[in-house]
């Protein structure tokens, strides 16, 4: 590779980048803009759910279970007195859960009868809805045993009380955003790598500029490594962006070493251009590469990576293709070094591959680049 | 990947041979045959025309020369270099403009001419005369740093030239240079070639416009992807075949047009601008004749010479020989 060529390339591309600083700021703001939407708006979190209480019982039995409702961070409750009162607000969406305690309560407690307490859900959002009931339960369950407890103690039996004991590692608040947010950088990161690259080399087939380079003694791999240096310069400045704004902004805590979440984040940044740059050689128009960029590097890094969804609950076949994706395995790094504070030791495999990635990718580049004219 | 010197080869090739040579060469794309069986030898500092319609095999066969095709069979060397086997090193010794302009419309002049110099090897020593000189021979030595969008085309040509003689390569394959520019610049242009040629550059040029090869030393007619005619300007206008031309004009073009066809000693009629080609065997007999026909027909003659033919009519001649050829 002929350095004086590669500098050619490099300071042409950066030329096209500077004089088009539409795509410019379109490729600095997109980091941005996704950290905003999916570190703010995008919260797994559920507290606060609106909860609607119909209690016919009024007795202290249930104003204990609702004060165990309303202690609880999870839920915010208002007190109704009918049925239709619930249902017209799930209907609004003013209320996203309904518990109705049934007149009986307290005298089937006192008889020692089993008792039902009824839980209504909006099914509509049924991601939210499905965490509200686990919430609920758990609330239902603890009274129960509270109930109990004392029982056992009159009967004679063992005095203790055994209750599970919870405790969260790497992430103690539970807070999504020290989960979304290290994800979210390897998907800008792909985004970004994939959008940049898979025009690059486009454009130049559709301008006829390209046919122009390859009479020139310049080598597929000096046209490569010229373009991928120049953007690498653009990927590096949006991955900076979502790091800082990700430790700044929202706080996610940065347990590991910041030199080793660059090298590895760099490697990834390196490998995800080279793919784009890949797509845009085989596709030669710009619509079409940008298209397959997205579809095969966007898509994957989104929903096969473990981003928001959990790789481990997918069908078989989708787990066998998620083995493939490369971002996955970065994603596997930016949070172990972020919220574990892992270092070479526990992270080998996937920097390996990583590293893996970015030859391999850069092989095909170069041989797609190879190709004659038509 | 192996590292390599990036020392310039200079202007003339070592090559002693013929700076092109083609030998049956052949590209096929599917069942068509873009090229058949061409065999050509362009000499040094020759500026060698390829003349022919659009579709005739004219780019296909450049880009074969220029390493960007690889050819189905048969064989050809560019500055002694072999196209299948050592395409990186005639990628050094040639220039190439392609037929859609292809310079960086979003770079300025100055910044094209050194993104060139850089990626053909230009030392850093060495570009800035060679700068200096392409701006001066593109007459943009006011606009360099416009921006090459904002050129007229004749200007984008001449600095796609230009950027294609950086490296002073020895030779220089130009496919339809003046399409789409105004005649002034056309001129213009053929006059940078000639300069070019003087200085010991070998041409390679395709065109179809007819007066541009007048301006060859010596050109090849491809038709339907053969080389159906090859030779000076000169030589090709006398071995029309037989027959002489004539050039009439008359009261009536269309009527003195159809007075004429299929009669007998007269080869055949053809408008040319505002009159007729009149294809003759034996002018002594046919100038009378054609006097007679005409004004039995009622058509008053202005002008009736024996003339030299010119490239187009070669040309045209060529051409529709081929058509009858392919018809019987």
């Amino acid at each position: 590779m002929n350095l004086r060529r590669t500098r050619a390339i490099f300071r042409k591309e950066m030329l096209h980048i500077i004089r088009d600083p539409r795509s410019l700021v379109a490729a600095l703001l997109q980091p941005l803009i996704m950290l905003m939407l999916f570190g703010w708006a995008l919260s797994l979190d559920v507290d606060h759910i609106p909860a609607y209480v119909y209690d016919q019982s009024n007795s202290p039995q249930s104003r204990d279970l609702i004060n165990a409702f309303q202690g609880s961070r999870y839920f915010s409750v208002t007190e109704v007195t009918s049925y239709h009162a619930i249902e017209q607000a799930i209907d609004k969406r003013q209320c996203l859960m309904g518990v109705a305690i049934p007149p009986d309560f307290a005298k089937q407690l006192g008889q020692k009868q089993p008792t039902q307490v009824q839980l209504l859900l909006d099914g509509s959002d049924s991601n939210t809805a499905s965490i509200a009931r686990g919430y609920a339960e758990s609330i239902v369950a603890l009274y129960s045993g509270q109930l109990q407890a004392p029982v056992q103690t009159a009967m004679g039996n063992s005095p203790a009380r055994v209750s599970a004991e919870m405790r969260v590692w790497y992430n103690p608040d539970l807070l999504s955003q020290n989960f979304i947010v290290p994800g979210l950088i390897a998907v800008i990161v792909m985004i970004i790598a994939s959008n940049l690259g898979a025009l690059t080399i486009a454009r130049e087939w559709e301008n006829g500029t390209m046919e122009q380079l390859l009479s020139t003694p310049a080598r597929p791999s000096e046209v490569a490594f010229g373009k991928l240096f120049a953007y690498f310069v653009v990927g590096f400045v949006d991955m900076v962006i979502a790091l800082v704004v990700g430790v700044f902004v929202f706080h996610v805590p940065l347990k590991g070493s910041v030199l080793l979440l660059l090298v590895s984040s760099c490697l990834f940044l390196f490998g995800s251009l080279a793919l784009g740059i890949l797509v845009s050689a085989s596709f030669r128009t710009q619509l079409l590469a940008y298209q397959m960029g997205s579809f095969i590097s966007f898509l994957p890094a989104f929903l096969l990576s473990g981003f928001i969804y959990s790789i481990s609950n997918m069908p078989r076949v989708i787990q066998f293709i998620a083995l493939f994706v490369p971002a996955r395995y970065y994603m596997n790094i930016a949070r172990g070094i972020f919220l574990k504070g892992l270092g070479v030791r526990a992270l080998w495999f996937e920097l390996l591959l990583m590293v893996f990635y970015c030859v391999s990718v850069c092989y095909f580049t170069t041989r797609k680049l190879r190709q004659k004219v038509a | 990947m192996p590292l390599e010197r990036t020392q310039e080869s200079g202007v003339r090739s070592q090559n002693r041979g013929p700076a092109v040579h083609l030998d049956k060469l052949v590209k096929r794309f599917g069942d068509f045959v873009a090229v058949d069986n061409v065999s050509i030898d362009v000499a040094q500092g020759e500026i060698f025309g390829f003349l022919g319609p659009n579709g005739a095999g004219k780019s296909t066969t450049i880009r074969i020369l220029c390493g960007l095709l690889a050819p189905t069979s048969g064989s050809a060397t560019v500055g002694g270099f072999d196209v299948s086997t050592q395409p990186e090193d005639i990628k050094k010794n040639i220039g190439y403009m392609s037929q859609k302009f292809s310079l960086y419309d979003d770079l300025t002049v100055q910044e094209n001419i050194e993104f060139f110099g850089g990626i053909y090897g230009v030392s850093d020593e060495k570009l800035p005369e060679r700068r200096d000189y392409v701006l001066k021979m593109a007459g943009l030595e006011g606009k360099r740093s416009a921006l090459t969008r904002e050129l007229s085309g004749g200007w984008k040509q001449r600095l796609a030239l230009g950027c294609a003689i950086l490296h002073e390569p020895p030779i220089l394959f130009l496919d339809e240079p003046t399409s789409g520019v105004d005649p002034i610049a056309r001129r213009n242009f053929w006059h940078l070639i000639y300069e070019l040629s003087g200085a010991g550059h070998t041409v390679f040029v395709t065109t179809h416009y007819m007066d541009e090869a007048e301006y060859c030393h010596r050109v090849a007619l491809m038709y339907g992807g053969r080389v159906i005619a090859l030779g000076s300007p000169a030589e090709l206008k006398t071995s029309l075949g037989a027959g002489h031309l004539l050039n009439l004009e008359s009261s009536n073009l269309l009527g003195a047009m159809a007075a004429l066809e299929n009669k007998p000693g007269i080869l055949d009629v053809a408008v040319f601008g505002g009159g007729l080609h009149v294809k003759v065997d034996d002018p002594g007999a046919a100038i009378p004749a054609i006097y007679k026909i005409l004004q039995d027909a009622g058509i008053h003659v202005m002008t009736l010479d024996s003339i030299t033919p010119s490239m187009e009519d070669v040309f045209v001649g060529l051409i529709e020989k081929e058509e009858e050829k392919k018809a019987a």
